[in-house]
């Protein structure tokens, strides 16, 4: 059962740690530090860097939330310790 | 206007009668219902409460007029008042769901068994709660006095009195279906307007798509090349480029409103009102998702605002329009005194440009790009009433939140926490609601005689969650060793470093003339703004916590037992009272 607790843990914060980086890569990284070089490329009327900053990271960050709660039930289950 | 005065009459009164009538269905009988609704609120509903809860006048009024007038520099609030869902759903949510308690203060108490900390987060989010408040308060009163032309303090005494009603009587669960409601009333008032303008301007329905498309005026040029190029031929910068400060200040901006959006007790403690962990992790789910249905609008709404302000004006280039033909919003708001003209080159013409010598619109307050918007796009007056019901929603949702928070920190945490620790339930009830009139009457009050720092609200309280709250909690779930010395000294720390920062700027508690900048520039920290300041804050709890905690020791090992426990979903029970 400890153990059970250790890898249930280490299995959350590595989900985590994916879903961050994610959410740090499509705001801060596409929308505000490769804002420039992404502006050259358009999606239709979008410049894409300025997409990404008012559009794309928040449509982004609705799926990592629902991403990770499945995954989060999915280990739930596994470790049996719904309630 | 006898049409317009009709309809907004009935849309408010209509939404209010509605309100009242939730409130009466879901009146509160228990500490239980009136501090988390029972804890049995669906994923579904919380997500629309905190949609409501979270959208303040800000987000409805103010956030797409800034949009529209910083361009780019705008993405700082559509980034950071998003992806701050991130962090409480990954972060902070679910174990603080997990561990069952009715307030975050109450939460801080627990996990570093210290009445300093609790003592410490009382105040943070009474201070943060009340200049948030006020900014509510205030909105209430313009909405009022621009729409149904009744006075300031009138339109302010019967905000009071909506809110008193269903948030005394029905508490958390009282404000929850309301919240509900009002979200429903915001969600339509704020997506109908744009989805007539974008039809208009574009020809394609979704304000989202619209504000990518070409012009629907034969010229087959993109919407957003348009504005860049009507805006630049004025001196303005550039639209899709426009930065804030430069980059390292956008960054940090970003931060700042994040984790303060993670931070702050009002949101939080939606969450609590949840059955289980799982339940807490899809609210924030849905959170976002009704969130995101006004946000993706709000930079098509600035983009779009802004191009029909510029062509009215100046319909093609050097054709300006003669002041004597401007149209009947133009001069409704400029008795408003929120938009100004001064004829300074004496030509009978409105000339817009950004050299401050020429440019004669000498005033065009931001604010009113939202509520005007409507009217620019000439459309319905139905249209227009419902954008005053929104604004009203919006408004009273999110103050009925902050009352909440306010009233359950001091009955809960600091009356039966601290104070009176043998108080019963009913009396707990009763301390509670007598706290939230109080609450009520000092908001009125800071509302009809706002104090000098209303203006820093954002600053300040998006300061104090980001630099105080949001680390103290994810290092007490996060780190099983942190103890309860360091995460004050970090806390303490973090606060002191952004308020010597925002006072440094805007005055020992926004006192003109008070701030101490002595021989440093303004924005000396790496050309950081006051507002983005709470992410240095931040940065500053953290180190200092973990200095401490190597110095002073580990937390007690029954503290650590209690973390571990919290990481595991298990068998939830109800948000409980000790």
């Amino acid at each position: 059962m400890e153990e059970n607790k250790e890898t249930y843990w280490s299995e959350n914060l590595r989900l985590i740690f994916i879903c961050l980086a994610i959410w740090f890569v499509v705001s801060f990284g596409l929308g505000l530090l490769l804002v420039e070089p992404l502006n050259a490329i358009r999606l239709g009327g979008y410049k894409l860097g300025f997409w990404f900053a008012q559009q794309g990271s928040i449509y982004c960050f609705l799926g990592l939330i629902f991403w990770y709660g499945a995954k989060m039930n999915k280990l739930d289950k596994k470790y049996h310790s719904e309630g | 206007m006898e049409e317009l005065q009709l309809y907004t009459y009935i849309a408010v009164f209509g939404t209010f009668a509605l309100y009242f009538a939730i409130a009466w269905w879901a009146r509160a009988g228990s500490t239980s219902d009136f501090y988390v609704a029972g804890g049995g609120i669906t994923p579904l509903q919380n997500g629309m409460a905190i949609g409501a809860d979270w959208m303040s006048a800000a987000s409805f009024i103010s956030m797409a007029g800034m949009i529209a007038f910083m361009g780019y520099g705008g993405s700082v609030f559509l980034m950071g008042w998003t992806g701050g869902y991130v962090l409480l759903a990954l972060l902070l949510a679910p174990y603080m769901r997990k561990h069952g308690k009715f307030t975050v203060p109450e939460f801080i108490f627990d996990r570093y068994y210290s009445k300093a900390a609790r003592v410490v987060a009382v105040a943070c989010l009474i201070i943060a709660s009340l200049t948030y408040i006020i900014g509510q308060m205030k909105g209430v009163g313009v909405a009022f006095s621009r729409f149904l032309e009744v006075d300031y303090a009138l339109g302010l005494y019967i905000g009071m009195f909506v809110v008193w009603v269903y948030a005394v009587l029905g508490g958390m669960k009282g404000i929850t279906y309301t919240q509900i409601a009002q979200y429903v009333v915001m969600i339509f008032a704020y997506t109908i307007p744009a989805v007539f303008i974008s039809l208009q301007l574009t020809g394609n329905p979704i304000p989202q798509l619209g504000l990518g498309s070409t012009l629907a005026d034969g010229s087959g040029m993109y919407l957003l090349d348009k504005l860049d190029l009507v805006v630049t031929d004025l001196g303005f910068k550039e639209y899709t480029t426009a930065n804030l400060g430069g980059t390292v200040n956008m960054f940090a901006y970003t931060i700042s409103l994040m984790i303060g959006t993670a931070g702050l007790p009002h949101v939080i403690m939606r969450f609590f009102t949840v059955p289980s962990v799982q339940a807490a992790r899809a609210s924030a789910g849905y959170a976002l998702v009704c969130i995101a249905l006004l946000y993706t609008v709000a930079p098509a709404v600035g983009a779009m605002a802004r191009l029909n302000l510029m062509n009215t004006i100046e319909p093609a280039a050097g054709q300006n329009l003669e002041y004597a033909e401007r149209p009947q919003w133009f001069k409704d708001w400029e008795k408003t005194g929120l938009l100004k003209y001064e004829d300074k080159n004496g030509d009978g013409k409105i000339q817009y440009t950004a050299d401050a010598a020429t440019n004669e619109m000498v005033k065009v307050d931001r604010d009113i790009m939202v509520l005007a918007n409507p009217a620019i796009a000439n459309l319905p007056n139905w249209v227009i009433a419902l954008v005053a019901a929104g604004g009203l929603a919006a408004a009273l949702s999110t103050a009925a939140g902050l009352l909440l928070a306010i009233s359950s920190s001091i009955s809960h945490d600091l009356m039966k926490g601290i104070l009176t620790p043998d108080m019963s339930e009913k009396n707990e009830l009763l301390a509670g609601r007598v706290v939230m009139t109080i609450a009520i009457i000092v908001s009125g009050y800071l509302g009809l005689n706002p104090p000098g720092f209303a203006a820093g609200t954002v600053a300040l309280a998006f300061g104090l969650a980001a630099s105080s709250i949001f680390p103290a909690l994810m290092m007490g779930i996060f780190s099983k060793k942190m103890s309860g010395k360091a995460a004050v000294a970090g806390m303490v720390s973090g606060i002191g470093v952004t308020m010597l920062y925002v006072f440094q700027h805007k005055g020992i508690m926004f006192i003109p003339g008070t701030s101490f900048l002595g021989g440093m520039g303004k924005d000396w920290f790496f050309g950081i703004s006051p507002n983005a300041f709470g992410s240095v804050g931040a940065l500053v709890n953290f180190a200092v916590a973990f200095a401490v905690l190597k110095v002073t020791g580990p937390a007690p090992a029954h503290i650590q037992e209690m973390v571990e426990h919290m990481r595991i979903p298990g068998t939830v029970s109800a948000a409980h009272d000790h």
